[in-house]
């Protein structure tokens, strides 16, 4: 009970994280920066009673009063979608060893950036490294490369990458060449080769390159975007919150931090040494921002998955 | 002036279309309508009328342009360098060959054009351009091979233009138009000197520029990671073959110029004796390249180029794979290395086999390699792994190369083919200029 209650809390504050660029701590010797996913926090009138849990830079965690902390918060009309949010610096961890092929990232994807077209953006492998090594799920969305291969290629910089880190598409400038799509090597991006037929939802949004999908152009690419749109609110990722095994966890790498759906944070330094995290592809020097933590020890078995594996399909089609 | 003088002038100034010829310019016209039509029907749709998709994301438009890009090359190695080198005998050859290179680099801009999914913001390429992307410097090679083909395709036809407003005198309209495009030439010796310096400095001038262009468009696919086009060798290997696509291609436009025009006294055995054996060097060096280039990555069979070379040499690409190496290089060296293999007639078979072959080495290296990423295909409908033009894509594309032979067509329509004033002046017919 206690624990739940303390994740509740947690859920609070972290859910107001995203927009708060420092937290100061009583007798400001703590500083640190916590995020997550939303709730109804209402930190600005909590009462004194109340606690909330911060976790320090070396990742211990500690419970201070509500009142002493004060939130400073980012303007928001500093914000430009080529910039990005400052001094943040996005990651993401995938925990391959939890993941079961449940497809629920990939629906929620498809679903909040109302996907139309054949290929969905992010895709769970079904891997198998060697022949006697043990198959695994392997999610793979755009890793948001600090190298990206498919920036350096655009002609028009309408790929472009923002100072948090995010690889973003102008939808309005893209040509169409699909240079970026053959410079990708985690072939992550998609392109828009027919009208998307969105519905008339589409006409409801301003274009704006960090919601991707919102509205899809025709002749032009997409991919994931990490959902900066969600993180304005102060919440995570799509496919973060849909998970239903925490595969994934979103956060800062400047505040060596990240958060699973569930609202549990992690020091990202520790987690990737404890699991021996790694990168896709390290040797091509694109430098992801999408960390995977190894299948071992896993929690599902990998047959559990083959129910939900559909060779030819990754967007329903009604 | 002699009579041979004008006997030659007469041989060689453009003639009216015959019948053959207007059958052949309303058969292109179709062509060129029928594609504009399926390209319109692209613009309204989309790429989806075409079989390219997330995986096969380029398909014959960029294959396309890049056999345009080889043949153009074309221009600048029997110009230029012949003309550099005071080789003499393939005087004959230049203006042909400046035609072909005009026709393929212009089309070679409007292929990429029709590639793109968005062609109504090509403007953006000029707006935001950047200068690391391979398209920029390819946008920017391209332009510039242009433009020094035009004036190397028109400096040398001033003293010509003269002689033909003189010959068409009777046509007083036609004439004035010859007049008019040959800038007041008069041949005096102030003009030769301009002239003779203008043409050198762009022979000299086109030599960086035509390899740019080429090595550019090889640096498209090497910038990429993907098995099959990350290699080191691609700038001189694409270069390699352009110089078998772009001489396949004159000596198969000189010999339909030749029979149509009976120009056999001027494009002789002897000229097609000369090419053939250029040609067989060439291939030979393409053969080498191509060694090197499938060889080494066979010998070492990483995990990622495995699949795509086995795709070629027994999988999905295997026939075609094949056909190219023998059928458009192996054969064509045989053929070419005897003496009977090199008159008109059957070195014409061989250089259309060498070009046909040529283009589909361009569609061999770049599609097979898109359908072997790093990760496996897997999420989307099986169709998508495989890719086969559509018959859109292929009356577009048939309708680029119309649209070339087309321009090919009209130029030599109003251009003499073989320079008349540089022939008279080797003949001896006139005087030569002093500068010369
Ligand atoms: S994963 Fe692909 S699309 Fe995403 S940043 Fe890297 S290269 Fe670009
Ligand atoms: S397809 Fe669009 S985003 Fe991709 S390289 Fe071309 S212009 Fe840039």
């Amino acid at each position: 009970m206690e624990h739940e209650q303390q994740q509740q809390t947690r859920r609070k504050l972290v859910g107001k994280g995203l927009k708060i660029g420092l937290l100061t701590a009583a007798g400001g010797a703590l500083l640190a920066k916590v995020f997550g996913q939303s709730g109804k926090a209402k930190s600005n009138s909590a009462k004194s009673s109340e606690t909330v849990e911060l976790m320090s830079t070396d990742g211990t965690l500690m419970s201070v009063p509500a009142s002493a902390v004060s939130h400073q918060h980012e303007s928001k009309s500093a914000y430009n979608p080529r910039e990005g949010f400052p001094n943040r610096k996005f990651v993401m961890v995938v925990d391959l060893a939890k993941c079961r092929n449940a497809r629920k990232c990939q629906s929620s994807c498809n679903k909040n950036h109302y996907i139309t077209g054949e290929n969905a953006w992010i895709k769970i492998y079904k891997m198998q490294d060697s022949e006697r090594s043990a198959p695994y799920w392997q999610p793979t969305l755009c890793q948001h490369c600090d190298e990206p291969p498919c920036v350096k290629v655009c002609p028009v910089d309408a790929t472009f990458k923002r100072r948090d880190g995010i690889v973003l598409i102008d939808n309005n400038r893209c040509i169409g060449c699909r240079f970026c799509m053959a410079a990708c090597p985690y072939s992550v991006r998609v392109f828009n080769w027919s009208e998307p037929w969105q519905g008339t939802f589409a006409e409801q949004y301003e274009y704006t390159p960090d919601y991707a999908g919102v509205p899809s152009q025709r002749g032009t690419v997409d991919k994931c975007d990490f959902c900066p749109h969600m993180i304005d609110k102060g919440e995570m990722p799509h496919c973060v919150s849909a998970c239903p095994n925490d595969v994934f966890s979103f956060g800062d790498l400047y505040e060596d931090s990240v958060t699973n759906g569930s609202g549990q944070s992690f020091q990202l330094s520790k987690l990737l040494k404890d699991r021996a995290g790694y990168r896709l592809m390290e040797n091509l020097g694109t430098q992801p921002s999408v960390y995977y933590l190894p299948p071992s020890d896993r929690v599902v078995d990998f047959e559990e998955g083959l129910k939900n594996y559909t060779e030819f399909e990754s967007v329903k089609k009604h | 002036m002699s009579s041979d003088y004008d006997r030659l002038v007469s041989d060689l100034a453009p003639q009216k279309f015959g019948w053959k010829g207007s059958v052949w310019v309303s058969f292109l016209i179709l062509i060129i309508l029928i594609g504009a039509y399926c390209y319109i029907q692209q613009v309204r749709q989309g790429l989806v009328v075409t079989d390219m998709r997330d995986y096969a994301l380029w398909g014959i438009y960029i294959s396309n342009f890049v056999f345009f890009v080889a043949v153009s090359l074309v221009g600048s190695l029997i110009t230029a360098i012949l003309r550099l080198s005071d080789v003499k005998w393939n005087t004959p050859l230049t203006r042909i060959s400046e035609i072909i290179a005009v026709a393929a680099v212009m089309m070679a801009g409007v292929t990429i054009v029709i590639d793109m999914g968005r062609p109504d913001r090509v403007l953006n390429l000029f707006i935001h351009g950047r200068l690391q992307s391979p398209i920029i410097w390819d946008l920017l090679v391209v332009n510039t091979y242009l433009v020094i083909s035009l004036l190397l395709l028109y400096y040398p036809l001033l003293p010509d233009l003269k002689i033909l407003s003189k010959y068409f005198q009777k046509k007083a309209k036609l004439s004035k138009w010859y007049d008019r495009f040959s800038l007041n030439w008069t041949g005096n010796a102030k003009q030769h000197k301009i002239y003779s310096n203008a043409t050198t400095t762009l022979s000299i001038l086109i030599i960086p520029v035509a390899f740019a262009i080429h090595t550019v468009t090889a640096w498209l696919f090497e910038t990429t990671y993907r098995p099959g086009w990350d290699s080191t060798n691609f700038g001189p290997y694409f270069i390699a073959g352009a110089f078998v696509a772009g001489t396949g291609a004159v000596i198969a436009v000189m010999y339909v110029l030749s029979k149509v025009y009976h120009l056999e006294k001027y494009i002789t055995a002897d000229h097609f004796d000369k090419m053939a054996k250029i040609l067989v060097m060439l291939c030979l060096v393409y053969l080498y390249f191509n060694i090197n280039e499938y060889l080494m990555p066979t010998y070492k069979s990483t995990e990622e180029e495995a699949g795509h070379l086995r795709s070629l040499y027994t999988g999905e690409y295997s026939w075609l794979f094949w056909t190219v190496i023998f059928g458009g290089l192996i054969l064509p060296v045989i053929v070419l290395l005897f003496r009977k293999g090199r008159k008109p007639l059957p070195l014409f078979i061989v250089s259309l086999a060498v070009v046909l072959g040529a283009w589909w080495k361009r569609y061999i290296i770049v599609v097979p390699t898109l359908s072997h990423p790093f990760l496996p295909i897997q999420g989307v409908p099986e169709s998508w792994r495989h890719y086969s033009p559509t018959l859109m894509e292929w009356m577009i594309t048939l309708a680029t190369l119309a649209a070339a032979l087309l321009i090919i067509t009209l130029l030599v329509r109003f251009l003499p083919v073989i320079p008349i004033h540089e022939t008279a002046e080797e003949r001896k017919l006139i005087e030569p200029s002093s500068n010369n």
